[in-house]
C-alpha cells in the first residue's frame, strides 16, 4: 500500500474504528467529511487555552482569541484568493450565507415581477431561499434544466436571462451526482446580462483550488465541515462592492457601530454581517482545516481522487442491474447509482452492515429527482484517504445486495 | 394469540438468529410474504412520513378489532411492517393502545437501524397506536 496514504489515513482518528465488526469504509464524504487530528486538536487547545469572546476586549486572552479569529479570515480569504479578508463573513455554513445573500440581496435588490435564476441540479438549501424570497416580494424563479446526464443545458440559460433577471445562484459541484457545472462560463454570461452570481460552494472546496477572482462569482458559500473542518461554521465570500450595498442579515453584536435609541450605525465589512458572538473555536479549526489541505496539496488530493473516481465508475458499472446516474464529462469523486428492481433503502441497509458507508436516499434534491424519474439514489462520494481496497469492499457489498433481493 | 404472546413468539423466533444477516434474510422473507396491497389503498393519506422507503397502512374496523395492511417500495420495511402486523392486526383498540413496543429493542433490530430508520419505524407503530385511538373514540361515540 501506498506510504503516504497510510500516513495521511494516520491523521484521521475516525479512520481507525470498525463498524459491525468490520473496517470502515466510509465513503459519505459530501455529506459531511471526516476531521484529521490536527483540526481537533486546534479545537480542544483554543477552549483549554485561549477561549475567550473576541472583539474590544482589553485583556491578553481576548486579544489572543481575536487575533486567532482574525487568522483563520485571512487564511480563508487567502484560501479562496479574495481580493480582501473584509470580504470573507463567517456564517454557520453553506445553507445560511446563501440565506444571507438571499435575505439581503433580496431586501435590496429583488423586487416585484423580478427574476431568479437557479438550476435543477441544486441542493434544496439553494433553491428554497430564493423560492421564498420569490414568493415574499412577486418575483419569478427560473431554472435552468439539466440533461440526464447531470450536466446543465447551458444553451437553455442564455434564453432565462432577460432585464428582470437581478441573480443566478447554482452549485459549483453537485452534491447529488458530482457535475462538475461550467461556472466560468455561466458567470461570463451572466455577468454579459449584467446578473449577479453565487455560488454554491458546499461541494467546491475540497477537489481543487478555487480562486474567487480568476472565477470571477460574485458570492461563493461554503462549510467547513465538508471541507475537512469542524461543524458549525462556514463562510461567504462576498464582492466588496455588492457587500456595501446590502443591509445587514441579523442584528446585535460586534456588528454594531453606535447606538441609541433613536438609531444605529452598523460596521464596516465583514462584521456588518456577523451579529453576536462568533463561533471562534470552529473559526480556529477552520483556518487549520486550509493548513492541513494546504499541507497535503493540491496535487495529491486531485490525483487520488480522480483515481478512485475512474477505478470506483469502471467497477461499479460493471455489476449487472447498476446504473450510474449523473455521467457529465466533468465529474468530481462522487458516484450515485441506483439498482434494478432493488430500493436503495433496501441497498444501503444491506451496505452499512457491510462496514461501508455510503448515502441513501433524494440528497436534499427532490427537483432534480423527479427529473431524473427516481426517488432517490445510493451515492458513495469518495475522498483524497479513500482506497481502491474500499471500493472493492462496496463493491463486494452490492454484489451481495443483489444476492439478497434478485 | 394476545399481542403479549406473539411478541413472545417473535423474540423466540429472532434468539434462534445468530448474525444479523440471518435477521435481515428473515426480514426479507417476511417482506416477500407480506399480501399485496391493493392499490386503491396506495394513497397519499395511508403513507407514513419519516420513512426513507414509502409505506402506506390501511387499516379497517370490523366486529370490534382493527385489521392492518401495509405496503412499502423497500422490502426490509415491508418484512418490519410484516411483523409489525402480526403483532397488532386483529386485536381491539384497548389492546394495541395498551400494547409495550419494546420488543424491538429485544430483539435487536433498533440496534441496526440508523435513527433515520428507526424513527420511521416507531413513525409506524405511532400511526397503528393513532388509529386504534380514533377507532376507540368513534366506538365510544356510537
Amino acid at each position: 500500500m501506498n506510504t503516504l496514504l497510510d500516513k495521511i489515513r494516520s491523521d484521521f482518528p475516525i479512520l481507525q474504528q470498525e463498524s459491525f465488526g468490520k473496517p470502515l469504509a466510509y465513503f459519505d464524504n459530501a455529506a459531511t467529511t471526516q476531521k484529521p487530528a490536527m483540526v481537533i486538536d486546534a479545537i480542544d487547545q483554543y477552549y483549554r487555552e485561549a477561549n475567550s469572546n473576541v472583539h474590544r476586549g482589553v485583556h491578553r486572552m481576548s486579544q489572543m482569541a481575536t487575533r486567532a479569529y482574525e487568522g483563520a479570515r485571512t487564511k480563508v480569504a487567502s484560501f479562496l484568493n479574495a481580493s480582501s479578508s473584509a470580504e470573507i463573513i463567517f456564517t454557520r455554513g453553506t445553507t445560511e450565507a446563501i440565506n444571507l445573500v438571499a435575505s439581503s440581496f433580496g431586501e435590496a435588490f429583488i423586487h416585484e415581477g423580478d427574476e431568479v435564476i437557479v438550476s435543477a441540479l441544486e441542493h434544496h438549501s439553494n433553491i428554497v431561499p430564493w423560492q421564498q424570497l420569490c414568493f415574499k416580494k412577486k418575483a419569478v424563479l427560473r431554472v435552468i434544466p439539466v440533461f440526464d446526464n447531470g450536466e446543465l443545458d447551458i444553451d437553455a440559460l442564455k434564453s432565462l436571462f432577460n432585464s428582470k433577471t437581478r441573480i443566478l445562484a447554482v452549485n459549483h459541484i453537485s452534491n447529488a451526482l458530482g457535475t462538475i457545472n461550467p461556472v466560468r462560463e455561466i458567470i461570463r454570461m451572466a455577468h454579459e446580462n449584467g446578473v449577479p452570481v453565487l455560488l454554491d460552494g458546499a461541494q467546491g472546496l475540497s477537489h481543487g483550488p478555487v480562486d474567487v477572482q480568476e472565477m470571477g462569482c460574485d458570492f461563493y458559500a461554503f462549510s467547513a465541515h465538508k471541507m475537512y473542518g469542524p461543524m458549525g461554521i462556514g463562510g461567504l465570500y462576498g464582492k466588496k462592492e455588492w457587500l456595501d450595498k446590502m443591509p445587514p442579515y441579523q442584528y446585535g453584536g460586534e456588528m454594531i457601530s453606535k447606538v441609541t435609541f433613536e438609531n444605529t450605525t452598523f460596521n464596516e465589512l465583514p462584521y456588518k454581517f456577523e451579529a453576536g458572538t462568533p463561533n471562534v473555536a470552529d473559526a480556529i479549526g477552520l483556518g487549520v482545516a486550509i493548513d492541513y489541505l494546504q499541507g497535503i496539496g493540491w496535487d495529491f488530493v486531485r490525483q487520488q481522487e480522480a483515481d478512485l473516481l475512474a477505478y470506483g465508475t469502471e467497477k461499479i458499472s460493471a455489476i449487472p442491474g447498476v446504473r450510474i446516474i449523473g455521467t457529465a464529462a466533468q465529474k468530481a469523486s462522487i458516484i450515485s447509482f441506483v439498482m434494478d428492481k432493488i430500493h436503495f433503502y433496501d441497498a444501503g441497509s444491506i451496505i452499512d452492515q457491510m462496514g461501508v458507508a455510503v448515502r441513501t436516499g433524494n440528497h436534499c434534491t427532490q427537483p432534480l429527482m423527479d427529473r431524473l424519474g427516481i426517488l432517490g439514489t445510493i451515492r458513495a462520494s469518495f475522498s483524497f484517504y479513500n482506497t481502491r481496497e474500499e471500493i472493492d469492499r462496496l463493491v463486494e457489498s452490492v454484489v451481495k445486495v443483489k444476492e439478497l433481493f434478485d | 394469540m394476545t399481542i403479549k404472546d406473539t411478541i413472545e413468539e417473535i423474540v423466540g423466533e429472532f434468539s434462534l438468529f445468530e448474525d444479523w444477516m440471518d435477521k435481515y434474510n428473515y426480514l426479507i422473507d417476511m417482506g416477500k410474504s407480506l399480501p399485496v396491497l391493493d392499490d386503491k389503498y396506495k394513497i397519499d393519506s395511508n403513507l407514513i412520513t419519516g420513512c426513507q422507503s414509502r409505506v402506506w397502512l390501511h387499516s379497517e374496523y370490523k366486529d370490534g378489532q382493527i385489521i392492518f395492511a401495509a405496503d412499502s417500495d423497500a422490502v426490509i420495511t415491508k418484512g418490519i411492517v410484516n411483523l409489525l402486523i402480526r403483532v397488532f392486526s386483529n386485536h381491539t383498540p384497548e389492546e394495541i393502545i395498551g400494547a409495550e413496543t419494546e420488543f424491538l429493542d429485544v430483539i435487536g433490530l433498533k440496534d441496526h437501524l440508523s435513527p433515520t430508520r428507526s424513527n420511521g419505524l416507531l413513525s409506524m407503530i405511532k400511526q397503528i397506536k393513532l388509529y386504534a385511538l380514533a377507532y376507540k373514540a368513534q366506538g365510544n361515540a356510537v
